[in-house]
């Protein structure tokens, strides 16, 4: 079974008193541990697709499934249940809480699923060392720097032990330096077989992944379905 | 989620500490609303109790009749030396008695100014003729010694009763049981003291009112005769008063309106002037109960008023808070922070606030009447029922004025949040 299958996804945004048509006909399917990148210039409709791959917004038309279960006609509260179980985010701008400890940052999904708190803690802290910010812990985010916090961003995607982790532009917001870190980090999740899907405009980190799908005007490129390392 | 409550108000309290200055001027408004509900009612209750306790002492069986002058004799005065003539007599007594159904004891009494002395101490009093059966309808208590008996009263026997404070002004530390007193010109043996003044009074404490001295209404009659003579600054005039005042005691306390009405009536057939005035305490009891009532209601509305002023401040300032939070919301709700978890965060930190000011003000409050109570010497008293009522309402403004903005915030898009500067 595919941990993400998409049918014939539409999106369609109303603007004024016309629509804008986003995604049209979007079809997908990604594998258990798979390690994919999305790809396509600006305004193609990458982080829309994204954003519905991590149920923070629904398609107009067509089918979703994630992990079996058709997620396109569930609503608000039943969302909010499958980002909180089944999603790792991490963003450009790594959208930590400033005023929290890089411990209380990791453990925000947590605190909703209603883990108790020592449990919580103590996974956050355990998070918080693979991602090498063992001895940070209880820094406000606000004073980490860029690649640090992504570091905590990343830590806090792992936290509910997602189904996919998903990664819009994560190293766009950073030098080289950090980003090479942060891409280390995404290859360690990948050994451990974690299912990554990453919005990215830099090729080279493209080829790192095992598959790129390319983005044009909404849809996806076709094209041999072979992996982007070997192109 | 109930898991995680002590969090959810950690959270709040952090967010209200971190804008500390605004949290504060935020819940003045709760702040003064809820301190001046539970002082203001202090303070009014502490005087209405005083106000009744007064009108208690009068006696709610009691219908109380008084002589007063007459309006017109003013006019009639001017002529010299007339002899004025008003008031109640020993006839309307009498007619009352007979014919008022229902009453259980009439008190008539007189009083005369006069100077008393004891050795060398002379001290301006109130003299009082009364009847044996005074204490039966008047409150009040006997300290040392005994009343006047109805032998002394038929053989209009010179003895008298002080008040404490004649008592003190008269003798200091001397038992004054058995000592005689000259009153004006005769020789009365006190047989007993008075707790208090002995009189019950409408007024507040005046310092008059709290020197007297009773004697039997019989040997008032005999030794002062009717008539006051006052002569003041060349001029001079003549009162006949027969009594100042009678108390009537009715059996049935759901008789004294219709008792009182009915001696209106007796009395008017006699009195060609308006001569006496009538007081029913009940009646008394009544207006002040209705006037507490009044002020209440007018307390409650100012209340309500400030206390509304406040909620909407609270509500500004939380709205305002809901945008500058607005990515905070994003995030929470891409890491799956249900729009339920959003109301609560935020309308617990709205009750919080209004609670913390609910809870100043509450202290303030109490506060308040204490001082008042320590340093200008008036009876408070804080009712329990005020002080939770008011922190009760704090918490209520808390949660109406919350649920807007919280519902603001739970009703955001997540993406757009997400995308907020
Ligand atoms: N809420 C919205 N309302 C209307 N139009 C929208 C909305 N969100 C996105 N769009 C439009 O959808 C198109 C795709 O946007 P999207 O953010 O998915 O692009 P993208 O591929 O991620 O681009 P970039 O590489 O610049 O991040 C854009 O033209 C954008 O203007
Ligand atoms: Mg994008």
């Amino acid at each position: 079974m595919s941990i993400v299958e998409v049918i014939d996804l539409y999106k369609e945004y109303p603007l004024g008193d016309h629509t804008v048509e986003v995604l049209h006909g979007v079809d997908v399917t990604i594998e258990q541990g798979e390690y994919v990148s999305i790809m396509g210039p600006s305004g193609s409709g990458k982080s829309t697709f994204l954003n519905i791959l991590g149920c923070l917004d629904q398609p107009t038309q067509g089918k979703y499934y994630l992990g079996g279960t058709d997620v396109s006609t569930l609503d608000d509260n039943d969302l909010s249940d499958i980002r909180r179980e089944r999603i790792g985010f991490i963003f450009q701008s790594f959208n930590l809480l400033p005023e929290l400890t890089v411990v209380e940052n990791i453990q925000v999904p947590l605190f909703y699923q209603g883990t108790p708190e020592e449990e919580a803690s103590e996974r956050a802290a355990d998070l918080a060392g693979i991602v090498g910010l063992g001895h940070r812990t209880d820094h406000r985010s606000n004073e980490l720097s860029g690649g640090e916090r992504q570091r905590v961003a990343i830590a806090r995607a792992m936290v509910n032990d997602p189904l996919v982790i998903l990664a819009d532009e994560p190293t766009g917001n950073l030098d080289s330096k950090s980003g090479q870190e942060i891409l280390r980090l995404l290859d360690d999740l990948k050994e451990q077989k974690k299912t990554i899907i990453m919005v990215t405009h830099d090729e080279e980190i493209g080829r790192r992944t095992e598959r790129t799908i390319r983005f044009k005007d909404g849809k996806v490129l076709t094209g041999p379905r072979m992996p982007a390392k070997s192109l | 989620m109930f898991f995680h409550a002590k969090r959810i108000i950690f959270l709040g309290f952090l967010n209200i500490w971190r804008h500390r200055l605004r949290s504060t001027l935020t819940i003045l408004g709760i702040v003064f609303g809820v301190c001046s509900v539970i002082a203001m009612l202090a303070i009014g209750e502490g005087a209405s109790f005083e106000a009744l306790e007064q009108i208690k002492q009068l006696g709610s069986h009691n219908i109380i009749l008084k002589s007063v002058k007459p309006p017109s004799s003013e006019s009639v005065n001017t002529e010299t030396n007339r002899m004025l003539e008003y008031g109640l007599t020993y006839k309307d007594a009498e007619r009352i008695k007979n014919t008022v159904p229902g009453v259980e004891v009439i008190v008539p009494s007189r009083t005369i100014r006069a100077n008393v002395t004891y050795r060398k101490k002379r001290v301006d009093v109130n003299v009082i003729g009364v009847v044996p059966w005074y204490l039966q309808v008047s409150n009040q208590k006997i300290k040392k010694g005994r009343f006047i008996s109805i032998l002394e009263t038929d053989d209009h026997k010179n003895v008298c009763v002080l008040s404490s404070n004649s008592a003190r002004r008269l003798f200091t530390t001397e038992s004054p049981l058995g000592k005689d007193i000259k009153v004006k010109s005769d020789y009365y043996t006190v047989i007993g003291v008075m707790e208090g003044s002995g009189v019950a009074t409408q007024e507040a404490k005046t310092g008059d009112t709290d020197l007297n001295l009773f004697i039997p209404l019989t040997a008032a009659k005999s030794r002062f005769g009717d008539i006051l003579v006052n002569r003041s600054s060349g001029s001079f005039s003549m009162e006949k008063v027969e009594l100042h005042q009678i108390i009537v005691k009715v059996q049935e306390i759901t008789a004294v309106m219709a008792s009182a009405e009915v001696i209106r009536g007796v009395l008017k057939r006699f009195h060609k002037d308006i001569d006496f005035e009538i007081i029913v305490p009940q009646r008394l009891l009544e207006q002040a109960e209705r006037f507490k009532r009044n002020s209440n209601i007018v307390l409650g509305s100012i209340a309500a008023i400030s206390l509304l002023v406040g909620g909407i401040g609270i509500m500004n300032i939380m709205l305002a808070t809901v945008t500058e939070r607005t990515r905070e919301i994003g995030i929470r709700r891409a890491l799956g922070a249900k729009k339920r978890d959003i109301i609560v965060q935020f309308l617990s930190e709205t009750v919080l606030l209004s609670g913390s000011g609910g809870l100043l003000g509450l202290i303030l409050g109490i506060t308040i009447p204490f001082l008042v109570t320590y340093f200008a010497d008036m009876i408070t008293i804080v009712k329990i029922w005020s002080v939770g009522g008011a922190f009760g309402i704090s918490l209520l403004i808390g949660i109406v004025f919350g649920i807007y903005p919280a519902y603001r915030a739970a009703q955001m898009d997540p993406i757009a949040a997400l995308r907020h500067e």
